[in-house]
This record gives C-alpha cells, sequence and structure tokens, in this order.
C-alpha cells in the first residue's frame, strides 16, 4: 500500500498534468478517492485531509458565476471580464466569460466549461449556459 | 486565553522617514533612518537591539542586509513574508520573545522607493498560474471581485466605497505628511478612472515611497523611558488563503480570527477602542475590516460608513492619518497604521488628533484579503 502511494505521487505532477490535460482539449479535476470531495487547484495531496489517494477526473463543465470584474483597458484593447467560478463539484476558480459583452456578465449567471486553444495551449473558459440547463 | 501578551510589552518609539517621495535613496536606506528615529525617541542605543524584524521589497534576505548594515549582530532577525501585514504579525512575535525574555529591544522596520524607483506596485509576490490567463489587475482586481460580491449580497453601493476614499481624504488634509492633500467628492471618485469596476483609481491605494519602523520592549523597562509607552494588549494573525480564488467568502477575512483573538487578549471589544487604523489598500478594505473587527454587523460596512461617519468629526475616527488611500502607501502599508495608532496614543497626531485616546486598533492585510494581523494598543491608563 505505502509503496503503490509512493509510486503514484511519482508520477503525479500537477501543474503539467492538468496543462497537457487542457491541450488535448480536456478540463479534468483532481479529487480525493478516500472522500470524493474534488479541490482545485491540483496538487500533491488533499488539502485538509493530505491524502495522497487521488485521481483525475472530468467535471461536468457546469458552474455558476460567484463574483465578476470588469478590467478596464486603455483604447483600442476592449476591456475583458474576469469571474470566479462555482463549478457544480464545488471548487471554485478563476476564469473569463466569452460569448457576451463583459457587462452583462452577472453573478448568479449558469456557465459551461470550453477549453479554447490560444498560442498553442489550452486555456479553461466559460460560455453562457444553454437555455435548457438554465432552467434545470 | 492566556495573559501572555496582554501589557507585557510597549512601543516607545514610532516614526516615519520619506513619505510620498523620496529620490536617491535605497530602501535599506529608507528603513534605516526611519530606525535610527525610532531609536532616538526612545532613548535606546542601536547596538541594544537584539530583535530585528524587517520587510523591504527588493531584498529576499532583507532581515540579513539590515543587521549588517546596522552594524548589529542581532539574536533573532526575521523577514516573514506575509505581505502588508508583516508588522502586526511581527508585532505577535516581538511580543512573545519579549516576553519570553529572549530578546530586550526589538526594532520592527520597513522601506521602500517603489514611486520614484518603479512608478508601480514593488512585490516579490510570485504570479499564479490559475489565475494569469484571465489577466486579472493584481492586485485591484481581487478586491474588485471582493466588492462585486459584497454589493451583490449586501446591497454596498459604489457612493459608499467612494465614501470611504472622501473620508480618508478628510483625514489626510489635516496630516502635514500625507501624500495625496486636497479636497474630493464623491461624485469625484465615481467619475475618475475605472480600474476594475467597481473600483475606480480613487477606491485604490496610492503608489508612494515611504518608510517606517517602531521600537519595542518589556513594559517594566518601557516605563522608564518614554512618558507615555503604547501597551501592547493583543496582537494576534490568522492566514485563510493566498490567491482570492481559493478563498471560501469574498465578504468575510481572516480578520475575523485575528481580531477575535487579539480582543480576547485584551480583554476588551470594538466598544472600547477610540481610534481604528485598517489597512485600507481599497475602499472595500475599510467596509471588510470595520465588519470582521466588530464595528457593524457583516453586510452592514457600506451603510456604516456612509454620511461622514469615519470622517473627521464622524462617530468613529477610522485611518486618522489619511491612510494608504491618501497619506502613504509604499507596497506594504502595515507598519504605518501602528505608527499612527502610538501617534495616537501619545497625544502626538498634531491637527488630526483624538481626544483622550486610551485604546487604538491597528489593523494589517498582506497579500489579496489573505493574512489577517491585528495588534491592540492601550495607554498607561489600560494597564
Amino acid at each position: 500500500m505505502a509503496a503503490n502511494d509512493v509510486v503514484a505521487i511519482g508520477d503525479l505532477h500537477p501543474n503539467r498534468d492538468y496543462q497537457a490535460f487542457l491541450d488535448q482539449g480536456r478540463f479534468m479535476l483532481m479529487r480525493d478517492r478516500t472522500t470524493g470531495e474534488p479541490f482545485f487547484y491540483p496538487r500533491i495531496m488533499a488539502p485538509v485531509t493530505g491524502s495522497r489517494d487521488l485521481e483525475w477526473f472530468e467535471p461536468s463543465g457546469r458552474g455558476t458565476v460567484y463574483a465578476v470584474t470588469i478590467v478596464h483597458r486603455r483604447p483600442p484593447t476592449p476591456n475583458h471580464n474576469v469571474v470566479l467560478v462555482d463549478l457544480a463539484e464545488g471548487p471554485r476558480l478563476m476564469s473569463r466569460v466569452e460569448g457576451l459583452a463583459p457587462e452583462d456578465v452577472k453573478i448568479g449567471m449558469a456557465v459551461q466549461a470550453r477549453v479554447a486553444q490560444v498560442d498553442g495551449k489550452g486555456v479553461l473558459l466559460f460560455d453562457p449556459a444553454p437555455a435548457e440547463e438554465r432552467a434545470a | 486565553m492566556s495573559d501572555f501578551i496582554r501589557g507585557k510589552t510597549a512601543i516607545v518609539g514610532a516614526a516615519t522617514f520619506g513619505i510620498g517621495e523620496a529620490p536617491g535613496y535605497e530602501t535599506i536606506d529608507l528603513a534605516a533612518r526611519a530606525s535610527i528615529d525610532a531609536l532616538d525617541q526612545a532613548g535606546i542605543a542601536l547596538k541594544d537591539v537584539d530583535g530585528l524584524f524587517l520587510a523591504l521589497p527588493d531584498d529576499m534576505l532583507s532581515g540579513l542586509s539590515f543587521a549588517e548594515y546596522l552594524g548589529l549582530r542581532p539574536k533573532l532577525t526575521d523577514n516573514n513574508r506575509t505581505g502588508g501585514s508583516a508588522f502586526q504579525t511581527y508585532v505577535y512575535h516581538a511580543a512573545l520573545a519579549l516576553a519570553a525574555g529572549e530578546i530586550d529591544t526589538a526594532l520592527i522596520a520597513y522601506g521602500s522607493n517603489q514611486r520614484t524607483k518603479a512608478g508601480k506596485l514593488m512585490t516579490p509576490a510570485q504570479q499564479f498560474i490559475w489565475e494569469d490567463p484571465y489577466q486579472p489587475i493584481l492586485p485591484a482586481s481581487s478586491y474588485a471581485l471582493a466588492a462585486s460580491r459584497h454589493m451583490h449580497e449586501f446591497g454596498t453601493t459604489r457612493e459608499q466605497l467612494a465614501e470611504v476614499a472622501v473620508s480618508a481624504r478628510g483625514w489626510a488634509n489635516l496630516n502635514p505628511d500625507a501624500f495625496a492633500k486636497g479636497p474630493l467628492t464623491i461624485d469625484d471618485c465615481l467619475s475618475s478612472r475605472m480600474v476594475s469596476t467597481p473600483l475606480t483609481v480613487r477606491d485604490c491605494c496610492l503608489v508612494t515611497d515611504g518608510a517606517a519602523a517602531i521600537v519595542m520592549t518589556r513594559a517594566d523597562r518601557a516605563r522608564d523611558l518614554v512618558a507615555k509607552p503604547a501597551y501592547v494588549l493583543g496582537a494576534a494573525a490568522a492566514t485563510w488563503n493566498r490567491n482570492i480564488s481559493a478563498m471560501a467568502d469574498l465578504t468575510v477575512t481572516a480578520a475575523l480570527e485575528s481580531g477575535q483573538r487579539a480582543y480576547a487578549q485584551a480583554k476588551l471589544g470594538p466598544q472600547d477602542v477610540d481610534v481604528v487604523e485598517l489597512y485600507d489598500a481599497f475602499t472595500i478594505n475599510t467596509i471588510l475590516f470595520l465588519e470582521d473587527l466588530g464595528f457593524c454587523p457583516k453586510g452592514e460596512g457600506g451603510r456604516f460608513v456612509s454620511g461622514g461617519a469615519i470622517a473627521p468629526g464622524g462617530s468613529l475616527p477610522v485611518n486618522t492619518n489619511g491612510g494608504g488611500l491618501s497619506c502613504v502607501h509604499p507596497g506594504m502599508y502595515g507598519l504605518f497604521t501602528i505608527v499612527e495608532s502610538v501617534a495616537q496614543i501619545t497625544g502626538t497626531a498634531g491637527a488630526r488628533q483624538i481626544p483622550d485616546v486610551d485604546v487604538a486598533i491597528a489593523h494589517g492585510n498582506g497579500g489579496t484579503l489573505s493574512s489577517q494581523a491585528t495588534v491592540i494598543l492601550g495607554s498607561g491608563a489600560t494597564v
């Protein structure tokens, strides 16, 4: 058991692995297999419990805007939003909502994750959730 | 809560230097000048300093550099990295080390030349790969996110945020050392350049140079050194997160915990505090810390500061030097809240002096609402 733990940790490189998934177009979260509790950002152990029994999993991508600010830029650079999103699975992370004007991004808005490729690297973004999910 | 902190130590010297612009000085020069001024106030020789607590923005090993610069061989050298709350944390650690008899004289110092050297916030803080791709303006956007949440949950308004800036300016206009002076109205704030909604440039602290230093010793010695020591009644720190995205509730800071522990040590509550000095990096800070330190209920901070309540002549004197918003903000403002608290307790605050100050609270904030540390100081009447 202990040997397996050591091997598992040895195989786990949180930032590098997370980015590699994004570069493949996949948004992956980590969770503690003993409690089932997901967490963000990826770590070599679960926060609080210190558990090393971890796994990657693919979350639903559904989330809700928890907080929002619009960063004002010097024209002609357009302003952009910065949001904190609460994922349906629990963890909170920073991102940007695309597909609507920055001032139309509101706290409480349902959003859906999307992985974009920017300069050859995967970046996690969010779009407004489809209407049927907003109703759900 | 043990009685290990309350009244065991006191601040016997508190000085600033180079507030505003201090061209031509290195950060360590500024810190050293404030330090010897503070030691002179206390009548303590430089060579008697055996505990050294320092922060400089441009030197990861600044504690070592400062010991060498001053020609000291301290028993205790600390160079912690809890951001702008480092200095409240130092008071806490120095009080413990002094009370335990491990050291006899603590010097806590800070210096920055960020305005004249860099022209912007100078920080050794690491970038955070989980936030960088979204291009927040750090630290402003982090505080802006907290403000957005406070407005959403409690109906706090931009006008109420502006009240904080206008009140700070009112105090700065009474302080000859303050960097930003002159009239400032709510409308001025609302119509100034937006940085990261809902925060305009007037919701953001200054970018200045400046240094500060305080000298601490045990209470029995303090009484022999100066007429009016500022006794340390409580000192506590709490860290709940580093990045804004990892903060559990953007409307509740770790000041709730540091404040409660400091009050318990001091055997006092917010109703006993005569003057309040809060780390106002942004206007939302003042509102959050007034709530978390118990001066008003959670969510009521915006309404609490309205109508000039924390301005000169208001019901509660807050940030009487003009704060980070209008007096000085060299990057890590925490020590200036302590210096101003000492000035108020010793009755040396000039035109901005609050009559009969017995209890002052000096609260530091580090990171982006991350580390919170609270110091409660008292006059001789409190011990």
